[in-house]
């Protein structure tokens, strides 16, 4: 089986289009690198509005390395679904549409060894971009415009608060935050493979995997009372943010950030079960489907 | 012995009396004569500010002053939010920056501490300072209180507690309060996490348009020929 996952990884290699996402994501990190070397106090007044008219900031201080990274993570929120969705909603229908799936299932592994060897290749994919994002926004900004305190911008029901997190804390709720991202992100890889597996051809899973995505990411973050109460809790895009958990720091009763803590890590840990009960779901149905698929026609 | 023992009381009780009784400009004078063996100063301490909004740790300070006026507050290390009336916290400024028309305001109460107040007009039309009140311990010659009303920033109050520097009049621990505006961002400007938390309705009664930082001093280095480089 783990020379069928090279031979997947060879031919993801192959694809051009799997190069048009580490190059997208390349030159979207580096213009938001570049606009915020270049501006980023417009930025930073907008986000501290008349918190200025009572305090002084060294505004190029909180412009970090770190402050980067959370930034251009916030803005490939959209982004990074669609790039995974190209090669996860190609796995099974590409083969379908070239012809080659039945002479894969010729070879002495079975349906579920191939599309089990198909997801291994979407997740392996996944963490390869993650990692090319890990790189570029986060150790790249930090020799770009170095490490200090970490400030974060937040709307907490009907407050807006500024937490402010210490230099030497910051790092390991990255690591943590791209663990996270990598099982939100599988979620997509699999919804894209339940998808292929119904398709003959490539082009409609990746469409309506980017198209899922997109409509549940947009209503995930229209503030309806009633779309908050009844529709949200059931869209996976609304746990897809749960990374972000990790830099809600925890307030003692005095309003000061205790270091090291987390201010809600039962609520991230839900997300993450969710997301993964999502990733067994869309995995199952899609191991179930592929043992019916009619791979004669 | 009774006879003596009366003398004392009764002369205790007319140097009292003439404490507060003594005229508030010369209180003030004293005062300053007392702030002007200061040429300057080092501080070090920790700054905790509690806003409503803002979530920051306790952050380590130096605070710097050279006669005249000289002021800096510095953060060690990090970012640093300091409150733009922060100035207002040396008192040693306050003297040697602005001349005033001094109006006695009697007497009050602070911490079971019997004051005279003291309300300072700057003579200065055009002055950022509109009015200052000072709470003054006459015996010890110590200011406790100060409210400060400005032009540009608002009004602000600070509360001084003495100790170990008392014999300079720099307090060991000031505290520091402001009012705030309110701070809004547009929802859904941050694409935020909804932990559930906000449902929370202490989260609600919190609120408040007033923010406070505390000072508490360690150690001041006094008198060492400090360096304009601390200024800049």
């Amino acid at each position: 089986m783990f020379s069928l996952l090279q031979i997947e990884l060879f031919k993801i290699s192959r694809r051009p289009r799997t190069y048009i996402a580490f190059a997208a994501i390349t030159a979207i990190v580096l213009i938001f690198q570049f606009a915020f070397k270049a501006d980023g106090e417009s930025y930073m007044n907008l986000m501290l509005q008349n918190v200025q008219d009572s305090f002084d900031l060294d505004k190029s201080k909180a412009i970090n390395g770190y402050f980067m990274c959370y930034i251009i993570l916030n803005t490939l929120l959209v982004q990074v679904p669609i790039l995974v969705s190209l090669i996860a909603g190609d796995a099974i229908s590409g083969e379908a549409n070239m012809g080659t799936l039945r002479l894969m299932l010729t070879k002495p592994y079975n349906r579920s060894q191939l599309l089990f060897v198909k997801f291994l290749a979407a997740f392996l994919f996944t963490i390869f971009l993650l990692v090319w994002i890990a790189i570029l926004s986060l150790f790249v900004s930090l020799l770009i415009f170095g490490a200090d305190d970490m400030l974060i911008f937040r709307v907490k029901g009907d407050e807006s608060q500024i937490l402010q997190i210490s230099k030497d804390d910051v790092l390991w709720r990255y690591f943590a935050a791209f663990g996270y991202a990598a099982v939100a992100l599988t979620v997509i890889a699999t919804l894209g493979i339940l998808l292929s597996v119904f398709a003959e051809n490539s082009i409609g899973p990746i469409v309506a995997t980017v198209c899922i995505v997109l409509f549940f990411t947009i209503v995930s973050n229209i503030n309806v009372p009633i779309i908050d109460k009844h529709v949200k809790p059931w869209l996976f895009t609304t746990y897809m943010v749960g990374w972000k958990g990790f830099f809600y720091i925890g307030i003692d009763n005095e309003g000061q950030p205790i270091k090291g803590s987390l201010e809600n890590w039962p609520a991230i840990r839900n997300s993450l079960v969710i997301l993964i009960a999502h990733i067994a779901t869309f995995l199952g149905i899609a191991f179930y489907s592929f043992q019916k698929k009619d791979i004669l026609s | 012995m009774i006879k003596n023992s009366t003398s004392l009381l009764l002369l205790l009780l007319l140097f009292n009396q003439q404490i507060f009784a003594q005229d508030i400009n010369v209180l003030l004078a004293n005062i300053k004569t007392k702030m002007s063996k200061i040429k300057d100063y080092e501080a070090e301490g920790q700054m905790k500010t509690k806003v409503v909004f803002l979530k920051l740790p306790v952050a380590a300070v130096k605070l710097y002053f050279k006669n005249p006026s000289k002021f800096k507050l510095k953060t060690s290390k990090g970012i640093s939010f300091i409150p733009k009336g922060a100035v207002n916290v040396n008192m040693n400024s306050l003297f040697n920056e602005h001349n005033f028309t001094v109006i006695d305001a009697g007497t009050d109460n602070i911490n079971n501490v019997k004051v005279r107040v003291a309300k300072l007009l700057p003579n200065d039309d055009n002055s950022n300072l509109v009015l200052s009140t000072l709470y003054i311990d006459p015996v010890n010659l110590l200011i406790i209180k100060n409210k400060t009303t400005t032009k540009e920033n608002g009004t602000y109050e600070l509360m001084m507690n003495y100790n170990k520097y008392s014999s300079y009049g720099l307090p060991d621990e000031i505290l520091f309060s402001f009012n705030t505006k309110d701070y809004k961002l547009p929802k859904g400007l941050t694409f935020d996490f909804d932990d559930q938390s906000a449902k929370n309705p202490l989260s609600k009664t919190n609120k408040a348009s007033k923010g406070e930082v505390k000072i508490t001093l360690n150690k001041y280095s006094i008198n060492k020929n400090l360096s304009d480089e601390f200024f800049k």
